[in-house]
């Protein structure tokens, strides 16, 4: 017989939590320490040589952040997650486990501007290359295949542009090519997509956008799919060959179906460092108790939004895949059915110009560099986000000069609407 | 029965129904999977027997190696392969000799062979193939979330405290089952990779 399936606000407030052993404290403690003692001799070397399960130094792994972990890993369906410092960390920390120097990537055009130097720039520099793609046109990822091709990397919903991505078509060819597809699911959050039911076989999250959803804290989670076989060629070697330093163990035998989270925290974090706070984890788990009761406001109010600007005299277009007549919309049906997300774009028609003025004018938006905020947020990509990329890059990632962002908060919709109309008759 | 996923409720009656455990395969070399698995089980109260016969008369967390099933001497509720899918059938068969016949075959993680599973399960045996015990049992008492890993079970009730010895609870309720689209995905691509 098969037990009854929770549903999803009942994972996003107890998956992975459990009130606390020793005390008895109902919500997860924070565990604000650096370091645990080991019971014995035996024990200490049987958790380094990765024999046991249990805490060693927060730089590895901490017990409030296990719960982090495991609640993510449960929305996401995954077999395992490892929380980091940031959404970039998370991307550093996944590729180090799949690249050597000299591999490629395949990675959409359309991305968050951070990603795209990161890719272009740093990962340069450890010698992994980047292939870009156009997510609107699936044969472009089918050709950049190479022999080298390690992995592919899409968003779910695209940052800025807030187009939806066809995650099935660009796991079929992830698939065909032998190499895991890796989706960053941070705009959609779990509520909204669920990655893993449509083909991806690692997820990453800035936990710092809808999943912490406060603006408080940053962290970035690699969720395991636990959906590819690392062992069937030689293609990954840090997940099929045997590890000096573990006395030889084979991660994918060792661990099976979640050896790429294991891997991601005993060689990449271990060696990157790139550790989340106990008190960020805490933080980012109580913002997730609520993640499907805000995603709801959040797409309402998006929508309502999107409407009333796509009436507006002064505004060109809108970019947002839950309007009817979007590009997009038809993805969004398939993918997104429960709503496109609390971020789009739109243009004006006095350009640049006044899509700077707008920005100046508003009274309740804040003009700041981030997204998935309580509070409503504008920026204009051209001249913050997607700065440091070139003028043809920018209009590839959706982010042209006479573009402006709107992550759409909780407030009151009639406020959020006032303020723009307030802000546009200026 | 299916083989590429498994009910948590199955898995879980198995791991609270069994005492005794042969371990076949178990290796003395305290960095192998084997070793490790088998202390924990031990650990956790399973009375544990190690079988290898090129290990006799050295013992194994102080339990004495035997040569084989048939030297055990005293009846066992489940066979743990820690040997290569290959070997699996001929350990089967010589399970099926045992009397009292033990009530479960367990083949390891990696360690798959339908041939022995079906011939197991015509003689009313359970089987579990390409699981750890040591992972299972870690899961579904939450033990393991201390890395990160999804358990697929809740609890309200008060997490016991691990110490030696003791059986941890295997009584949270499972959601998810084992039957997730990614399972079976997973599965699928270990069979007819494309």
């Amino acid at each position: 017989m098969t037990e009854r399936l929770p549903g999803f606000a009942t994972l996003a407030i107890h998956a992975g939590a459990q009130p606390d052993p020793t005390t008895g404290a109902r919500n997860t403690p924070i565990y604000q320490t650096t370091s645990f003692v080991f019971n014995d001799a035996d024990h200490a070397a049987s958790l380094f040589g990765l024999q046991a399960f249990g805490n060693i130094y927060t730089r590895i792994g901490n017990p409030t952040t296990a719960v982090l972990e495991e609640r993510v890993a449960a929305l996401e369906g995954g077999t395992a997650a490892l929380a980091v410092a940031s959404g970039h960390a998370a991307q550093v920390t996944a590729l180090q486990q799949l690249l050597r120097p000299g591999d490629e990537f395949i990675a959409a055009r359309k991305l968050y501007g951070g990603s795209i130097n990161q890719f272009t720039h740093a990962f340069k520099s450890f010698g992994w290359n980047v292939v870009w793609a156009d997510p609107d046109d699936i044969s472009t990822f089918e050709s950049a295949v190479t022999p080298r091709t390690k992995a592919i990397f899409i968003e779910s919903i695209a940052n800025p542009s807030g187009s939806v991505t066809d995650i099935e078509a660009i796991s079929a060819v992830a698939r065909k090519a032998g190499v895991p597809l890796i989706v960053d699911n941070t705009l959609a959050s779990p509520y909204l997509i669920r990655p893993i039911d449509h083909g991806a076989d690692i997820v990453l999250h800035s936990m710092t956008k809808f999943l912490g959803g406060h603006g408080n804290s940053i962290g970035g989670i690699i969720v395991d799919a636990g959906t590819f076989d690392w062992s069937r060629d030689n293609k990954y070697p840090v997940l099929s060959e045997p590890r000096p330093e573990y006395h030889g163990i084979k991660l994918q035998e060792t661990f099976g179906n979640f050896a790429f989270a294991i891997a991601c925290r005993v060689l990449g974090l271990r060696d990157l460092g790139a550790a989340i706070s106990p008190f960020n984890s805490f933080l980012i788990l109580t913002g997730i108790e609520t993640l499907p009761l805000r995603m709801q406001k959040h797409c309402e109010n998006a929508k309502a939004v999107a409407e009333w600007l796509s009436a507006h005299p002064a505004v060109a277009s809108v970019n947002y895949a839950g309007l009817a007549g979007n590009r997009y919309n038809n993805l969004a049906r398939k993918y997104a059915p429960k709503g496109a997300g609390a971020l789009f774009t739109f243009t004006l028609k006095g350009g640049y110009d006044a899509g700077v003025n707008l920005v100046s004018n508003l009274r309740l938006f804040s003009h700041l560099a981030n997204i998935g905020d309580t509070r409503s947020l504008v920026i204009h990509p051209a001249s913050t986000t997607h700065s440091q990329l070139d003028d043809a890059q920018k209009i590839q990632a959706g982010a042209g000069p006479d573009l402006v962002r709107l992550s759409i908060g909780l407030e009151d919709k009639e406020d959020i609407i006032a303020d723009l109309d307030q802000a546009l008759r200026q | 029965m299916n083989h590429d996923t498994y009910d948590d409720n199955y898995i879980r009656g198995i791991l609270n129904g069994v005492k005794t455990i042969a371990m076949v395969g178990a290796s003395p070399v305290n960095v192998r999977p084997s070793y490790f698995a088998f202390k924990y089980l031990a650990q956790r109260g399973y009375d544990m027997i190690p079988v290898n016969p090129g290990q006799v008369g050295k013992s194994l967390v102080g339990k004495p190696f035997v040569a084989s099933l048939r030297d055990i001497g005293r009846p066992i509720d489940m066979v743990d392969i820690f040997r290569n899918s290959s070997v699996a059938l001929s350990l089967v068969e010589e399970a099926l000799t045992l009397d009292p016949l033990p009530k479960v075959i367990w083949m390891q993680l990696g360690v798959r062979n339908d041939e022995a599973a079906a011939k197991a399960e015509a003689a009313g045996l359970k089987v579990v193939m390409n699981r750890c015990p040591k992972i299972e049992y870690g899961r579904l008492s939450s033990e393991i979330s201390w890395m990160g890993v999804n358990s697929r079970t809740l609890s309200s009730k008060r997490a016991p405290i691990p110490t030696q010895g003791m059986r941890l609870s295997l009584n949270r309720v499972s959601f998810g089952g084992g039957d997730t689209s990614a399972a079976d995905r997973a599965a699928q691509g270990k069979k007819d990779p494309t």
